[in-house]
């Protein structure tokens, strides 16, 4: 069931998005309305994760099974001293609740995979991938191609990131396996051990959450990969094909 | 001829490949190849004939999030 008012109190809270040019009520009531499905609620997610909140998106539901570590709080800016040992979707949903109390939260602690994904993502407008393993990120794209829901997919690690749209409502979509297939010489390099500037993921967490807006606003460009490059503060954007050989989505 | 691979110029050969420069750049695999702001899928690094100033980008995949 859609809501089709914005209380007086969300009409101040929103206000200065309610007031930009292209935007207005129907766009509030847009985000207001959606259901977000975030998996992975670290360095990326902690960013866009605030955003959506603090925009008004209707309805989150966070899943990761991680348990909030100190060397996490360095990047994770969700988290205080107090989210020590708890696990990371509770304290985000707690957090996020006391940005944003006119939304709904839902912690899902449990770790993303082939046999649980496919309910939560056809229950959702829009997937964010924010995790931080290949085998999560093939995962959640598979289960988006096959219930035909959009993806917001990023990646970070050391000085360098990447963040794309496939919007799978379109056949012609390409996705994330179209760039990255995948393979067993993935590299095993990661935050944990290659590190990470803590900076670039407020950045590529960002341009997620404004992908998630465009996507919900009808606005986004599917098939479009960004990198960017923390030493240079350089991004660029390429165009995907969808590729006929892919074995997520091609023939 | 000059073609430029992640913003850095390189001299190849006239109508040279792009799996020629892959390996004159040193590419380890897995990557990803876009030329001039657009991805070729793998099949066709050994057909695509680049042209001078073309520039390559070689994205490696990354997992950390």
């Amino acid at each position: 069931m859609s809501v089709e008012e914005l209380s007086a109190k969300e009409q101040i809270r929103y206000s200065r998005q309610l007031m930009l040019d292209g935007f207005g009520m129907d766009a509030q009531l847009r985000l207001k309305n959606a259901t977000l499905l975030v998996v992975g609620c670290g360095g990326l997610g902690s960013p866009a994760l605030m955003y959506l909140a603090s925009s008004g998106i209707g309805r989150l539901r966070l899943m990761d099974d991680d348990l909030v570590e100190l060397s996490n709080l360095q990047r994770q800016v969700l988290f205080k001293v107090n989210h020590l040992g708890q696990p990371k979707a509770k304290a985000a949903a707690k957090v996020l609740a006391s940005l944003n109390n006119e939304i709904a939260v839902e912690a899902i602690v449990t770790r993303a995979d082939a046999n649980n994904l496919d309910e939560l993502v056809n229950d959702s407008d829009l997937v964010l991938d924010c995790s931080d393993n290949f085998a999560t990120r093939y995962a959640v794209n598979r289960s988006c191609y096959a219930q035909k829901k959009p993806l917001v997919s990023a990646a970070a690690s050391g000085f360098n990131a990447h963040l794309a749209y496939f919007d799978f409502r379109r056949a012609a979509s390409p996705c994330y396996e179209c760039v990255f297939p995948e393979r067993e010489d993935n590299p095993s390099d990661n935050c944990a051990t290659q590190g990470v500037i803590a900076p670039l993921l407020g950045i590529i967490g960002a341009q997620q959450a404004l992908l998630a807006i465009q996507c919900i606003l009808g606005t986004g460009e599917t098939g479009v990969v960004h990198s960017y490059n923390a030493h240079t503060l350089g991004q660029k954007q390429f165009k995907l094909p969808k590729d006929p050989d892919c074995d997520c989505c091609g023939k | 001829m000059q073609i430029f691979i992640n913003d850095s110029a390189f001299e190849v050969p006239e109508k040279a490949s792009a799996e020629q420069a892959l390996v004159t750049f040193g590419a380890k695999p897995p990557f990803a190849l876009a030329v001039n702001g657009q991805f070729v899928a793998q099949g066709q690094y050994q057909h695509l004939a680049l042209q001078d100033g073309d520039r390559l980008d070689i994205l490696s995949p990354i997992q950390g999030g």
